[in-house]
């Protein structure tokens, strides 16, 4: 596989460890007074405050926690932790081991996708050399009392996984299926026990954190969405690859840096997120705005749009659990309809009723899987009504 | 009394956590553990102990939610979104079965996005539903039916499949599975694998690909499903149902030539109300005798006799077992002795428990001693060949129909029951008829087997096996009437919907050996002093516990006799009882069978006088001999887990 353009210039300039030492010689609350005063939201796309999500599994009394990084990185167009695993492994593990300290957590697990599993050796690796080195195992870096290793597990192929309670599931050997919440993973997670679930990049950018500071990681980002974010750019477009940018940056700033002049849309989010038209390209790359967890997608003018919203669909009728009848038969509805409006036989009047039931997807699915999944049919509809309304069947209005 | 089957956090439980109920409220501070919370639900503020639900919350004030993967009796998953509701604050709506109130929340049930989203998913299940209501199992008493005619659905806005999807499994004498019918809930998933611990159904596939399935896609006949029909009960849809004989039962009745039986179990006669719109929990023993006339049945039969009949021969191998264990101190006789009247039980033993198959009595259960009776004792009384007797037994289960087929079950030199119908099965017959069985006069059962006695009866309720055989041999063995050691002979300690009773009852001193028994036992002296140690166990889940007690060592290992009921509640709760099935219901049908109890003149088995006629003149070498045991008694088949 060629690998397309890696950026990841913060990352590499950092000093190994340096953030973990640091944290050592805190509080576990002055740990996570940084995190919080970082700003930093989970970067795996739901951007939860990650100093919130570690408070409250630290408050929790239960003497067995957990951390897990979530590696199993399935959107459509993301391949941001995967770079960032290969060239960055030990800033990851780095951060489970601050998280670990910061949460009161003797093990972590590295859940990995099943399409990474040839990652698994260097992983391993990179592990080995960290326990040799005393990063892990009983007192880590001579820290009495703070015991805490890291194994890896591997993914079965399900992109539901990637929802922190499936993916709990999954570790435990069940059925990868998102549970009811509340109760949330900080409280009842791995083992019904406190878990403290962060994605690759999160965990990478604490460590970075620890090492510079909160203040520092504030200065790059907007208000709500503080520091950079790593992205991967893909589609119709001249140097796609792995990029690092501050929040805030433009779509348009995006795709002048990837050369794709020309766009003609652009997905922001992957197959959950939203569709932007070009008339949108001024819009920023941040949690309050454009949100992605690292996926963008560009679509030069030669794209269907329909033909792109019949794909995303044919991913969720696939990926969908299968567990809420929203999401479930929502999704099989959804790309019934966009194969009958290619065909010109779906009225205007059931197109509509299509787009009240992705409303109710979005609203009364489980996870946030099926809340997600009709976004881009929802998105390509009202941005690009007239490719779509040509196609509505004029007969059966 | 209402029982609790419903597991939370339970570490037995086999259900993955994502169906699982978590209505205990994980709560910041112990000490806030029962504390009040309050919730503004539709503009009405409701106090609620912390963890409840909100659907719980909404029932206590009268705000009527409506649920379809909910169960009273199972854990929550939380996975069909009909029960949706807005919370104040909240982006997007919550399934109200699922969300334990651990804070003040402001709720509204039937906001405009709330109905829209209920319609749709209604809508939804339907666009996948293949099936006509007409010709269904279930018409009239679906919840999905029930569903699209609250929510007003007048069209299929998207779609209705026009051709069935999966082929039917119709290859169980129990339980026959139309995939095409089933919209995805799981109840059955979770009444198999956490209610009743057995685990054959389980989802596969995933997105629209999803599909409730058993291990490998195998026919239901050869996985390890016990046939205990609890799936049955829990099915919203007609997904599920039994498989049922009628057709053939009204062929028999309708050939002149047969000379059609049925009998009737305890079970039954406190529940097929339900079905005529009756509030469970009353009894329509009489007035359905009359009905079964009315259909056609030549004679009339009543289970409770073979139930004594039962107690006899069990209660006989148990007495022998203890005096082959005590005075011969035979190391070999397996103890304690199980009983073996609940064939899902049976089956369940057969799957994961195999190696205590000697443990399991010998005596048939009463459905298959009465048929062994009938086509041989009735059939010479009465002068017609066996051949053109058609028996058929009423009862609350689906297994029953499963075990009337084992081919062991022929000792009469026939097929000893030809017909198992259940409770829902004869309803509609009864309806099919004409008959308006509420309104019957009351008519007895036929002889010669009409007299039945309260312990009979009692059978249909969990711990009444138990109570009957006590009765029994507390007065065999101590001379004693056991109404002077349990007042009005109930022996309560027995009974109750607690998953697992232990009872210890001493025998306080040894009484002459009645003459029924003298060519078994010379005395009783060896029992004097004795405690007997008993257990009930109802539900497999809960025959789970006992057993892994008891292979570990455990304390139920020195029990005398154990009681094992396949379903929750016992022959009450079974798989062929009306539905729908709670707690509550359950609860209403035993009180009807231990009001039953109450109004007989005889309450004990031995004291039966139908059945001591059928000792002195046909099985007259007594309880345990030769005949009994070639008529009254089985074997049984280690099955194992493993399938081929």
């Amino acid at each position: 596989m060629n690998e397309p353009i890696v950026n990841l210039a913060t990352f590499a300039a950092m000093s190994p460890d340096a953030g973990l030492r640091a944290a050592l010689q805190k509080s576990r609350a002055d740990i996570i007074g940084e995190i919080s005063a970082s700003g930093i939201k989970g970067r795996g796309g739901a951007g939860f405050p990650v100093g919130v999500k570690w408070n409250l599994c630290a408050a929790t009394r239960g003497t067995q926690k957990y951390v897990v990084c979530n590696a199993d990185e399935g959107e459509p167009g993301t391949f941001k932790d995967r770079a960032i695993l290969r060239a960055h492994a030990n800033l990851v593990f780095e951060g489970m081991t601050i998280g670990a300290f910061a949460v009161g957590a003797r093990e972590g697990i590295l859940y990995l996708r099943a399409e990474y599993t040839y990652l698994r050796p260097e992983l391993e690796a990179v592990l080995a050399k960290r326990r040799a080195a005393k990063f892990l195992g009983e007192n880590v870096c001579g820290k009495q009392g703070f015991n805490f290793d890291i194994r890896i597990q591997l993914g079965a192929g399900a992109y539901v996984c990637g929802e922190e309670t499936a993916l709990i599931e999954s570790l435990e050997g069940h059925r990868g299926e998102p549970r009811n919440r509340p109760p949330f993973p900080v409280d009842t997670g791995f083992l019904g026990r406190p878990t403290v679930v962060n994605n690759v990049e999160t965990l990478a950018w604490v460590a970075c954190i620890l090492q510079k500071g909160g203040a520092w990681f504030k200065t790059t980002g907007t208000d709500k969405s503080t520091g950079l974010k790593i992205l991967s750019i893909s589609g119709d477009c001249a140097r796609p690859g792995v990029y690092e940018f501050p929040f805030g940056v433009t779509v348009a700033k995006l795709l002048e840096t990837v050369g794709a002049p020309d766009a003609k849309a652009v997905q922001i989010g992957g197959a959950s997120g939203h569709c932007l038209p070009s008339s949108e390209f001024g819009r920023a790359i941040a949690y309050e705005d454009a949100a992605t967890g690292g996926s963008i997608i560009v679509f030069g003018q030669q794209r269907d749009m329909l033909e792109v919203a019949a794909n995303f669909l044919e991913f969720f009728v696939e990926e969908s659990c299968g567990q809420c009848t929203p999401c479930r038969i929502g999704n099989a509805r959804l790309r019934e309809g966009v194969e009958l409006l290619s065909e010109g036989r779906c009225s205007m009047r059931y197109l509509q009723e299509l787009c009240a039931l992705g409303e109710t997807m979005q609203a009364a699915s489980k996870c946030g899987l099926g809340q997600s999944s009709p976004n881009a049919f929802l998105s390509i509809v009202k941005h690009f009504k007239d490719e779509i309304m040509g196609r509505v069947s004029v007969a059966s209005h | 009394m209402a029982e609790n089957n419903r597991k939370l956090d339970d570490d037995t439980s086999r259900a993955p956590v994502s169906q699982r109920g978590h209505t205990v409220a994980r709560v910041a501070d112990t000490a806030d553990i029962g504390a009040l919370v309050s919730v503004n639900i539709d503009g009405q503020d409701v106090k609620v102990p912390m963890g409840t639900t909100i659907l719980e919350a909404a029932r206590r004030i009268g705000v009527r939610i409506p649920t379809l993967c909910w169960h009273e009796d199972l854990c929550i998953a939380g996975v069909c979104r009909v029960c949706v509701v807005e919370i104040e604050g909240q982006r997007t709506l919550q399934a109200s079965c699922a969300y334990p109130i651990t804070a003040p929340l402001k709720v509204k049930t039937h906001t405009r996005k709330v109905r829209q989203a209920r319609r749709h998913i209604i809508d939804l299940m339907l666009s996948e539903h293949y099936g006509e209501c007409y010709s269904c199992a279930r018409n009239n008493n679906c919840q999905l039916q029930a569903l699209a005619q609250e929510y007003g659905v007048d069209f299929f806005r998207f779609g209705h499949p026009a051709a069935p999807r999966h082929e039917m499994d119709l290859s169980s004498h129990s339980v026959l599975r139309d995939m095409n019918k089933c919209v995805l809930c799981r109840r059955c998933v979770r009444t198999c694998i956490d209610l009743q611990e057995v685990g054959v159904l389980e989802a596969v596939g995933r997105g629209d690909q999803t599909r409730i399935a058993t291990f490998m896609d195998k026919p239901l006949k050869d996985v390890i499903c016990i046939n205990c029909g609890q799936c049955i009960n829990r099915c919203p849809t007609g997904a599920l149902r039994a498989n049922d004989p009628t057709d053939e039962v009204w062929a028999a009745i309708d050939d002149p030539n047969k000379h059609v039986i049925i009998q009737t179990a305890p079970a039954p006669r406190a529940a097929i109300g339900e079905c005529f719109d009756l509030e469970p929990g009353h009894a329509l023993t009489f007035e359905m005798n009359t009905a079964l006339r009315l259909c056609g049945f030549d004679k009339v039969f009543d289970t409770n006799f073979s139930a004594d009949l039962t107690i006899i021969e069990e209660g006989t191998e148990l007495i022998l077992r203890l005096y082959k264990a005590l005075v011969e101190q035979d190391k070999s006789v397996a103890l304690p002795q199980f009983t073996s009247c609940s064939p899902g039980w049976v089956k369940y033993l057969e799957h994961f428990y195999p190696e205590y198959i000697p443990n399991v009595s010998s005596a048939k259960s009463p459905q298959q001693m009465f048929g062994a009776v009938i086509k041989t004792y009735y059939a010479k009384l009465s002068g017609i060949d066996p051949k053109d007797i058609v028996t058929v037994a009423l009862m609350p289960c689906s297994a029953k129909k499963f075990e009337c087929n084992r081919p062991e079950m022929c000792d009469s030199g026939f097929k000893d029951i030809d017909y198992g119908l259940t409770t829902r099965e004869l309803a509609k017959m009864i309806r099919e008829a004409g008959v308006d069985l509420p309104r019957m006069p009351k008519s007895d059962f036929d002889d010669p087997f009409g007299t039945a006695t309260g312990s009979g009866v009692i059978f249909g309720a969990t711990g009444g096996v138990m109570e009957a055989a006590l009765r029994t041999v507390i007065e065999i063995v101590t001379g004693l009437k056991v109404e002077n050691v349990f007042a009005n002979a109930d022996i309560t300690p027995v009974r109750g919907f607690d998953g697992v009773r232990v009872v210890e009852i001493k025998v306080p001193q040894s009484g002459p050996v009645p003459a029924m028994f003298k060519h078994l036992v010379k005395d009783w002296k060896w029992l004097e002093g004795a405690t007997l140690k008993v257990a009930i166990a109802h539900g497999t889940a809960n025959a789970k516990k006992v057993m892994e007690n008891i292979k570990s060592g455990g304390e139920l290992a020195q029990c005398h006799f154990i009681e094992f009921m396949g379903c929750p509640g016992g022959c009450l709760g079974g798989g062929g009882q009306p539905i729908p099935t709670s707690p509550e219901i359950r609860a209403a049908r035993a009180r009807a069978i231990y009001s039953e109890d109450q109004a007989y003149a005889v309450r004990k088995s031995h004291e039966n006088p139908a059945v001591l006629k059928l000792y002195k003149e046909f099985l007259t070498d007594g309880p345990c001999g030769h005949l009994s045991h070639k008529l009254l008694h089985t074997h049984y088949t280690p099955r194992g887990k493993y399938i081929a």
